[in-house]
Order: C-alpha cells, then sequence, then structure tokens
C-alpha cells in the first residue's frame, strides 16, 4: 500500500449528504476482477449527461477549478450503502487521497484506510467553514498533514482531528494489513485449536 | 458483570488484543459471491498466500445471473466475473452453490437454508447485507474486498469494538404489517446515519414472535439504519430452524450446541449505550417516497415537504428527493401509479414473502401497464413455491415467474428500470439509479407490492378488497 504523505492540494466541494455507494460507482461498473481502472467510471450517473460520454457541466466535480483535487469535502453520512469497496478504488484511482465530512459510513470508512485514502471527521462547524472557503476561492490548496492531525487552510482555518493511532500508522508507513496480523499466527492457531475442543461441531 | 449478546460473542471470537494495534477478531463463517472476491483471490496469489480455513467458506454466484435464459450473460465483463469465481472456487477447493447447482441463490438465502450460520458465531460476507444472519444470533457484517481477502489469510479481522442500541419492539403487529415494516419504521426513527458506529439488538415480543425468515428480513435491512450489524437473540424458533439442517451440529453434537447457544443472549439487566422503543400497533405498511430509506412513510400518509423537517440537511435531501422521484409534496401515497412490481431480493425473497404476495394476487389480473416480476432467492424457494402452486397464481395473474438471482435489487444482472420508470420493490435500497440509471424505486413489502400490481398504484391493503 501506498504510504500517505503531507501534501498541499486542491480541495473540491461536495455540499450533499448520504452520498451512498452506488452513486460514487454506479453497479454497472463492479464487474471488472480487478482492482484498478475504476476511477474514469467516478459518480458517473451525476458526472456525464444522457449520452454517457458528456460532462455535466452542472457536476461540481467537472468544474475546471478542481481538477486535480486531491481532497474531496462532502456532506454528512458519506459512502453509506453497499460495503463495495470500488467505490473507494474509484476515489483514489480518480486522484483522491483525502476525504473531509461530518460522518462517513462503518464498512466504507474502514475499506477508505485499506486503499490509502485517509477519511477525515470534522465537527458540522468545522466543515461548514472549509465549504465556505472553497466556494469563495475554488481551486484553493488544503494541506493535511497526517503525522501532525492537521488540515489548514489558506484561509487561516487549523482543524486538529481524531484518528486511530493504528490506522494512522498503518497509513504513514503503507502497512501490509494481512503482514500484520500473521504475525500473530500463534495466537490465531491456538484459537482455533481452543475452539476445536469447545465448539468440535464447527470443524466437522 | 452483566453482558449483551454483541458483547458475549465479541469476548467469544476475540483472538488477541494487543497492546498497540488493532484487536483481532475470529470469523467463523465466510461467505462470498462474485463481485467482491475476485481481487481478494488475486491478492492472495500475487502474494503467495494460500486460504487457512477452507471449510469456513460457502460461496454462490448471485448478483449478475440473468433470472431468464440464466446461462445467457450477454454482457463479457460479467461473463468472466462468473468464471473467474468458478475458478477461483475449483483453485481452492471451496464450496461452491454455482450456475449448475439446484441449491443457487441469492448468498443471503441459501446460506440459512443450509444451516451454515448459528448462533453466537462471527460471520462476514462482501456485502453490506449479510446483517440479514443476525437473525440467528450471530454477529454478521459486510466487509470490503481488502477485508475478503485478510480473512481468507488470516481466518480474522482487525476490528473496532462497535457500540450497541437496543431497538425494542413491543405489542401485537397489525394485519399486513412486516417484519419489512417494522424494518422501514425504525429507519424513518433512526434514519440511514442512526446507527453507524452500533449494533442493534432487536428485542421485545413483537420481534420474538417473528418467523425465522422475518428476522432475517429484520436485520437485512439494520445496515440501511447504518448499523454495523442486527442480532436477534436465539430461541426455540431459531433451534427449530436450524435443526436437521445440512450445516447444523449432529448426535451429541446438537445438545451441546443448543446449550451453549441458549447463553449467547443479553444478560437480564445488560446496559446498552442506546434505547429506542416502539410500539408495534403504530406501525401501518410503509412505503418509501425518496431516494434514502429514512425518506419513508406509512401507506395512509402523504409525500412530505421540505418545510416538514426541522433539520436543514433532511430538508434539503427531501428537495432533492421530490425531484428526483417526480413526487410532490402533499401527494397521497396510494395515488403513486408505478411501471414495474418487483418481489424478490435477500431482503423479501424468501418463501413467505411469496405466499403473501400470492394471496393478495390470486384470482386477479396485473393492472394494464404494469410489468410484474417474481424472482425466487434461491432454487429451493423455487421449488417450494411451485410444490405448493404459487407459481402458477403469479403466472395466472399476468405476473412472470423467473429463476433465482439478486437481479432488480441491484439490477447487475440486465433486470432494470429504464430512465423515469418507477417500482414498487421489495428490495432495501431506494438510491438514485440503483435500480437502474433515471429509475425510481418505493420501497415496500411483499403484499403490498403484490396490491400495487393489480391496482397499478400503491393500495391500502389492511382496507383492500
Amino acid at each position: 500500500m501506498e504510504a500517505y504523505k503531507k501534501h498541499t492540494s486542491i480541495a473540491a466541494l461536495m455540499d450533499r449528504s448520504n452520498v451512498d455507494t452506488d452513486q460514487i460507482i454506479p453497479k454497472n461498473f463492479m464487474k471488472k476482477v480487478e482492482r484498478t481502472g475504476f476511477g474514469i467510471h467516478l459518480f458517473h450517473n451525476w458526472r456525464f449527461l444522457a449520452d454517457n460520454v458528456t460532462p455535466n457541466p452542472d457536476f461540481e466535480l467537472n468544474k475546471p477549478a478542481f481538477k486535480g483535487a486531491k481532497i474531496l469535502v462532502a456532506g454528512e453520512n458519506f459512502g453509506c450503502g453497499s460495503s463495495r469497496e470500488h467505490a473507494p478504488w474509484a476515489i483514489a484511482d480518480y486522484g483522491f487521497n483525502t476525504i473531509i465530512s461530518t460522518s462517513f459510513a462503518d464498512i466504507f470508512f474502514s475499506n477508505c484506510f485499506k486503499n490509502s485514502i485517509l477519511p477525515i471527521k470534522v465537527s458540522k462547524d468545522e466543515l461548514a467553514a472549509l465549504m465556505a472557503e472553497i466556494a469563495a476561492n475554488e481551486g484553493v490548496e488544503f494541506t493535511v498533514d497526517l503525522e501532525a492531525q492537521k488540515v489548514t487552510t489558506p484561509g487561516g482555518i487549523e482543524i486538529n482531528f481524531e484518528v486511530d493511532a493504528f490506522r494512522k500508522e498503518s497509513l504513514l508507513d503503507g502497512l501490509d494489513d494481512i503482514a500484520w496480523t500473521l504475525k500473530h499466527e500463534d495466537k490465531i492457531t491456538a484459537f482455533e485449536e481452543k475452539q476445536k475442543q469447545a465448539l468440535p461441531w464447527l470443524w466437522k | 458483570m452483566t453482558k449483551t449478546m454483541y458483547e458475549k460473542i465479541w469476548d467469544a471470537n476475540l483472538v488477541h488484543e494487543p497492546e498497540s494495534g488493532s484487536p483481532l477478531l475470529f470469523v467463523d463463517r465466510h461467505l462470498m459471491h462474485e463481485v467482491t472476491s475476485p481481487q481478494a483471490f488475486e491478492g492472495l496469489r500475487l502474494q503467495n498466500r494460500k486460504v487457512r480455513n477452507v471449510h469456513s467458506i460457502l460461496a454462490t454466484i448471485d448478483h449478475c445471473v440473468p433470472t431468464k435464459d440464466r446461462y445467457n450473460i450477454v454482457d463479457p465483463i460479467a461473463k468472466k466475473q462468473v468464471e473467474t469465481m468458478t475458478a477461483n472456487c475449483a483453485e481452492n477447493e471451496i464450496n461452491l452453490y454455482g450456475m449448475d447447482s439446484n441449491q443457487n441463490g441469492v448468498i443471503h438465502i441459501v446460506v440459512p437454508e443450509h444451516g451454515f450460520i448459528h448462533p453466537g458465531m462471527v460471520v462476514c460476507c462482501g456485502d453490506s447485507h449479510t446483517a440479514t444472519h443476525g437473525a440467528f444470533g450471530a454477529l454478521a457484517f459486510g466487509i470490503g474486498t481488502s477485508e475478503v481477502e485478510h480473512i481468507m489469510a488470516t481466518q480474522t479481522l482487525q476490528q473496532k469494538k462497535a457500540k450497541t442500541m437496543l431497538v425494542k419492539v413491543e405489542g401485537q403487529l397489525s394485519k399486513y404489517a412486516t417484519a419489512k415494516d417494522i424494518a422501514l419504521a425504525i429507519i424513518a426513527e433512526t434514519g440511514t446515519a442512526g446507527g453507524t458506529g452500533y449494533v442493534m439488538e432487536f428485542a421485545g415480543n413483537t420481534i420474538t414472535d417473528l418467523s425465522m425468515e422475518a428476522r432475517m428480513t429484520l436485520c437485512n435491512m439494520a445496515i440501511e439504519a447504518g448499523a454495523r450489524a442486527g442480532l436477534v437473540a436465539p430461541d426455540q424458533i431459531t433451534f427449530d430452524y436450524l435443526e436437521g439442517r445440512e450445516f447444523a451440529p449432529k448426535g451429541d453434537d446438537w445438545a451441546t450446541a443448543v446449550e451453549y447457544w441458549k447463553t449467547m443472549v443479553s444478560d437480564e439487566g445488560a446496559e446498552f449505550d442506546s434505547v429506542i422503543t416502539l410500539k408495534a400497533e403504530d406501525i401501518a405498511p410503509q412505503v418509501s417516497w425518496g431516494t434514502s430509506p429514512e425518506q419513508v412513510v406509512a401507506v395512509d400518509a402523504v409525500v412530505p415537504a421540505p418545510s416538514d423537517f426541522d433539520d436543514v440537511v433532511k430538508s434539503q435531501a427531501c428537495v432533492n428527493a421530490l425531484k428526483y422521484m417526480d413526487v410532490k409534496a402533499g401527494q397521497k401515497i396510494t395515488d403513486i401509479n408505478i411501471d414495474i412490481v418487483f418481489v424478490g431480493s435477500c431482503t423479501n425473497g424468501r418463501i413467505e414473502d411469496f405466499r403473501a404476495a400470492a394471496e393478495l394476487i390470486k384470482g386477479k389480473t396485473v393492472a394494464q401497464g404494469v410489468q410484474a416480476i417474481a424472482v425466487p432467492g434461491s432454487f429451493p424457494v423455487k421449488e417450494q413455491a411451485e410444490a405448493e402452486g404459487l407459481d402458477k397464481i403469479f403466472i395466472a395473474a399476468g405476473w412472470e415467474w423467473r429463476d433465482p438471482g439478486c437481479s432488480m435489487c441491484l439490477a447487475m444482472n440486465g433486470d432494470e428500470l429504464k430512465d423515469g420508470q418507477r417500482s414498487a420493490s421489495t428490495s432495501n435500497r431506494n438510491f438514485e439509479g440503483r435500480q437502474g440509471k433515471g429509475g425510481r424505486t418505493h420501497l415496500v413489502s411483499p403484499a403490498m407490492a403484490a396490491a400495487a400490481s393489480i391496482e397499478g398504484h400503491f393500495v391500502d391493503i389492511r382496507d383492500w378488497k
């Protein structure tokens, strides 16, 4: 996994709540057997007009000012619905590595960390301030420093955010989750042996 | 110290809690389908890792399967996905109810049919509706593909402990109010994010009176309230359902297992982080009017107006939903006309669902211009329905009687709404475009869907003749 580094990048504004994973990557693009190449389908139904090719000029991420954005600032309950990891794959492949919102759906939140995406939870007031700064100055660049757990903006906003210590370490180092877990393989084996004694029918 | 059911399952499956790092939770059962697993198998291959406990896995092919002419998968990418699943399972000796199996069907229908899920287990699947299996008193939740790979390699998940919410439903449900209506009424109460960070336990006499199939419908929808999982305490109804099924404990193990299962319930007086209470008498048949499962009202109500919501975000969501759904504030739900009716899905694709729908359409005819499709959740459901003559009732009424699959619930298999079409659907999500780009979905119970097919619009089935 790619390590997450401090960066200063364009922040795109998506002032919508309950953005679900069906919108992030519509089901007709989930049939691939690879992890790559989903970015071109990100937000397909919003992003393109009825011909499925022409960019929808009314869709926020099609604004030229947001081109190359790495930070997505969005409304509450982002990523609800289906567990599809195709959603974070599409987001990462499109170029985002940070999503800022007041809340995220559980499965999506955890999927982000597996794909070098940092989901940042902020308060309602903080989100409103960030959104206002983007709206007033589209194309503005925010700085995200995971090490210091801080988002700063040219407008003077400074937000300290919370992140689980283990997930932070994994993101910063680009750790392989499975390799970390397998360091505890003796504990897994011991558990299995114990379960074979206690609940033998699970192993028949 | 008293514990909730969730805490007991957590403790029973906790492998290790390192001082730094994440707790590791043992996964007893791992379910798979073709859409969210191929990249996980590829990941294993690339790292030269093996599937740790093959016996813990049960797989099916369901999302991409056509419900008419099932072998004719037109989309070459979908076809490849099905072939990849078949090959991956063969290579790893995984038990797959594949395209040729007479046990094939929707994963969350097939798995309980075989008695694969027991109380006290931890169950995962790369599918958010894994919550279904909480009906057995198992901690069951959806995961992403990276976690599918993680379980295959380690049989564990890195997990954080959730908060607990008790959802108590007491009283006698009115006729024609079903588990689906309970679920929608709960989501109307909590919102789609109300359960975020929580595992919900459903309790109260209304819940304990429900059949296993109804409990599955209820737990299936827990994810639509944002909850990681839903749980119902195991009881005699659970044990009776499991006894004799293929993967249920046999012989001497049965009695030992039941004794163990009886301990895996919340202790009297166990504390929950949050409690909500609903009265069954207040739950009418529900119809969703918007683009989120929380945008739902009783069938005898009207479509709300943005001004009905104090919350700015919900009010704006109402504006957006009215526009997308092409319904008007103040419009009677029973005045909404529909084009397509779908009975099926992991929410409502079981035998009791088809019985309920058949009861209402028997001897009647589908309204002109309405297309109605019945998609059994599995071949065993289909066979059972045919043995009871239900297929004949559907066909005589002008319905299409299809083969099993996820079908129009998420419309990956070619069964979909066209732009602007409106459905009465027994599935679980009414998101924009969920059933096809530009399609408009109203979530209802099977009985409500059945009645709508006859009238061409929603009807209050409590006083419908």
